[in-house]
């Protein structure tokens, strides 16, 4: 197995709370947090920070283009 | 230099003086009686030489449609067509004058309402100088009455146009544009290039370069204060072209009693007029509004002030006399007298008219 | 490792194209035009021609997507953008031209404008959203709406007997001699945005090769006005819209 580790960067003003990257990540990293952002939608974030592999599926599917994606190989 | 004379029809000196003044781009669709306009410009193959693109557009739709993109890129552009084209065309027309684009619009009325017919005809003239598109907005319009002078409008028609960002039309009629004469051609101008325009014409979409702020042609804004600010901005400018451009020619009008004011075809009738009545012993004159917005009303104001009375002569069932009596603000009486659908009045009707309705 | 670790420039992979603004989109959360302005933007940027495009926005959702990309912009009139973007493709043929365009705009008020544009062969790309539906004025029934779907002007559902069939617009552009290019992409899934992106970066470089038309639908969703969730919406695109509006090259000569 690849050693890969990721993260991501949520721009957590510019996040509708859309879902997308949610359902789009293969790993179960991001979540939509429990608190509101400034316009009061509820912001995606990593709820399972350990599991990211740094794919980008998140950013790609991403309509606001709010998610940066960090990538280190092990 | 030798001076570039010809004998050609009206229409056919739009499309040599548009080749001539170092236009950019011609769109436009066929029409009677225009469709000369487009016909010379393919027969002359002016992209060989000059590098002039000339396309013939799927409807008026298109063609205004490109030249309102042609005209945001800073391009010298126009269109030609005739009336119900030209009311096809008014959407475009009103988007380029909110977006406060230059282009050049020929129209060469004729009668109308709807299909109409294919004569000669004044009928457009409120279409042409009251804005003609929805918005509150007006166009530059020229009124030649020659094959000359629909020579000279065209670079005339876009030195206004680009001096005030702003659409001028050339209301002509189906007598002007296919009558031939004689015309003196002006001599080549140089169409100037990507790098002279994009120096020129700063909001210009002519890709945005790292040292400029992005290029957005619209008309489009929700704000309802900007939106004002806008249409303050435009009414300013209508006001100083008022002032400052305004272009109109008068005949034996010194020791007139009586006035004609007539423009295009229509005041070559009434040049005659003038004269027939004079031989009668009827002292008439002549105004011819040139620039039918911004019309000559200080003028006409002025005439008001030491004539008897006015006579409108237009062939439509009288559109210039209203702005007449608005000139002339009830101080003389002012009648109308017009033939429709595609009639052109002649002389000895205008003597007539002015016998009965005016002359005391 | 810890986060703060991997966060560090030299590890980033994918970040906000340069060429979109900071101002926020107005679209619904979780609307494809979003991405696919996303996609536009980097395939500008990693061409490197900002200093050389020049695109024309629709009236639609769209109207306002010279807010978001950093690019010189003409606003056309509604439908009319392909006779907008051929003013200004014949007059700077050196540039790189495309309109973005919606289903409303497109394949109803502007069809003349589209297929003639297409059958010229005007060299420049149409970006083509197609949601089945007017985002804008709320919902209203397209060209474009499927049988049966409900919108706020066919609240029975779309009954073809009265308002006719969903047009297939690449279906129509792609025989035209004109075209070279004409393909139907989706945004839904992190594969199909990176196809989609794939697919606009070549409709941008038959430009460059002066090939003639090139026109990219994206089958795309309005969660909004399908009055669901985005990722239902996503769900309800597979199982509704690719049924008639299949993904893949039409054209590609």
């Amino acid at each position: 197995m690849a050693k890969v580790k990721g993260a991501v960067e949520v721009n957590t003003e510019m996040c509708k709370g859309c879902n997308l990257c949610v359902v789009a990540c293969p790993t179960g990293v991001l979540s939509l947090n429990k608190n509101v952002n400034v316009k009061g939608y509820n912001f995606s974030y990593m709820e399972n920070p350990e599991a990211c592999i740094g794919c980008s599926s998140c950013a790609d599917v991403c309509p606001d283009a709010c998610i940066t994606v960090y990538r280190v190989k092990l | 230099m030798k001076e570039d004379i010809r004998l050609l029809k009206g229409n056919e000196a739009i499309a040599m003086a548009a080749i001539r003044c170092g236009c950019d781009g011609y769109f436009g669709y066929p029409i009677t009686p225009q469709s000369e306009i487009m016909e010379t410009l393919m027969a002359e193959q002016p992209w060989e030489d000059t590098g002039m693109v000339v396309l013939q557009a799927e409807s008026e739709v298109a063609a205004i449609n490109m030249v309102y993109g042609g005209a945001g890129c800073g391009k010298k552009v126009m269109t030609s067509s005739s009336s119900p084209g030209i009311s096809l065309k008014q959407e475009g027309i009103s988007y380029i004058a909110g977006a406060e684009l230059p282009c050049l619009i020929v129209n060469v009325v004729r009668g109308g309402p709807g299909l109409g017919t294919i004569q000669p005809s004044q009928a457009d003239y409120f279409q042409a100088v009251k804005g003609g598109g929805h918005g509150d907005y007006k166009l530059i319009v020229l009124a030649p009455n020659s094959v000359q002078e629909m020579a000279d409008f065209v670079d005339l028609g876009f030195e206004l146009g680009f001096k005030y960002r702003n659409p001028v039309m050339i209301l002509s009629d189906g007598i002007i544009g296919q009558m031939m004469e004689r015309v003196v051609l002006p001599p080549q101008k140089k169409r100037l290039t990507e790098a002279e325009i994009e120096e020129k014409y700063l909001w210009a979409t002519t890709g945005k370069k790292n040292n400029r702020k992005q290029n957005v042609i619209t008309s489009l804004e929700l704000d309802s204060e900007s939106m004002e600010a806008n249409n303050l901005r435009f009414q300013e400018k209508y006001q100083v072209m008022q002032e400052e451009e305004v272009r109109y020619e008068e005949y034996m009008s010194d020791d007139a009693d009586y006035m004609l004011v007539a423009f295009g075809s229509c005041a070559r009738i009434c040049h005659k007029a003038v004269e027939l009545a004079r031989e009668q012993g009827i002292k008439v004159g002549l105004l011819r509004p040139i620039t039918l917005f911004p019309f000559p009303k200080k003028q006409i104001a002025e005439l008001a002030e030491n004539k008897k009375g006015f006579l409108t002569v237009e062939m439509n069932a009288g559109q210039m006399v209203e702005d007449v009596r608005l000139a002339v603000c009830g101080k003389k009486p002012v009648e109308f007298f017009g033939r429709l659908g595609g009639i052109v009045p002649t002389p000895d009707e205008v003597l007539e008219a002015l016998k009965t309705k005016v002359v005391q | 490792m810890d986060i703060k670790e991997i966060m560090k420039p030299e590890n980033q992979v994918k970040a906000k194209s340069k060429l979109l603004t900071d101002v926020p989109m107005h679209y619904c959360p979780g609307c494809s035009h979003g991405v696919v302005h996303k996609l536009i933007a980097e395939v500008i940027e990693e061409m490197g021609i900002q200093e050389n495009t020049v695109a024309v926005s629709p009236v639609g959702c769209a109207v306002f997507a010279y807010n978001y990309i950093d690019i010189d912009w003409h606003e056309a009139a509604h439908g009319r953008a392909p006779a907008v973007a051929t003013g200004i493709k014949r007059l700077q043929p050196d540039k790189f031209v495309f309109t973005y365009q919606g289903d409303g705009d497109l394949a109803a008020i502007g069809t003349a404008e589209t297929i003639h544009a297409c059958n010229r062969g005007e060299n420049f790309t149409i970006i083509f959203i197609n949601n089945g539906i007017y985002g804008m004025t709320g919902g209203q029934m397209a060209p474009t709406t499927l049988e049966g779907m409900k919108t706020s002007t066919s609240p029975q559902g779309r009954d073809v007997s009265m308002a006719g069939f969903p047009l297939k617009i690449a279906d129509m552009v792609a025989p035209l001699d004109g075209m070279r290019y004409v393909t139907r992409q989706s945004v839904h899934t992190p594969t199909a945005v990176r196809k989609a992106k794939k697919a606009i970066r070549k409709a941008f470089e038959n430009q460059k090769d002066n090939k003639g038309g090139s026109l990219v639908e994206i089958v795309s969703t309005c969660n909004a006005g399908w009055k669901m969730t985005p990722a239902k919406a996503n769900e309800w695109l597979v199982d509704n819209m690719f049924p008639a509006y299949p993904i893949g090259d039409l054209k590609n000569v």
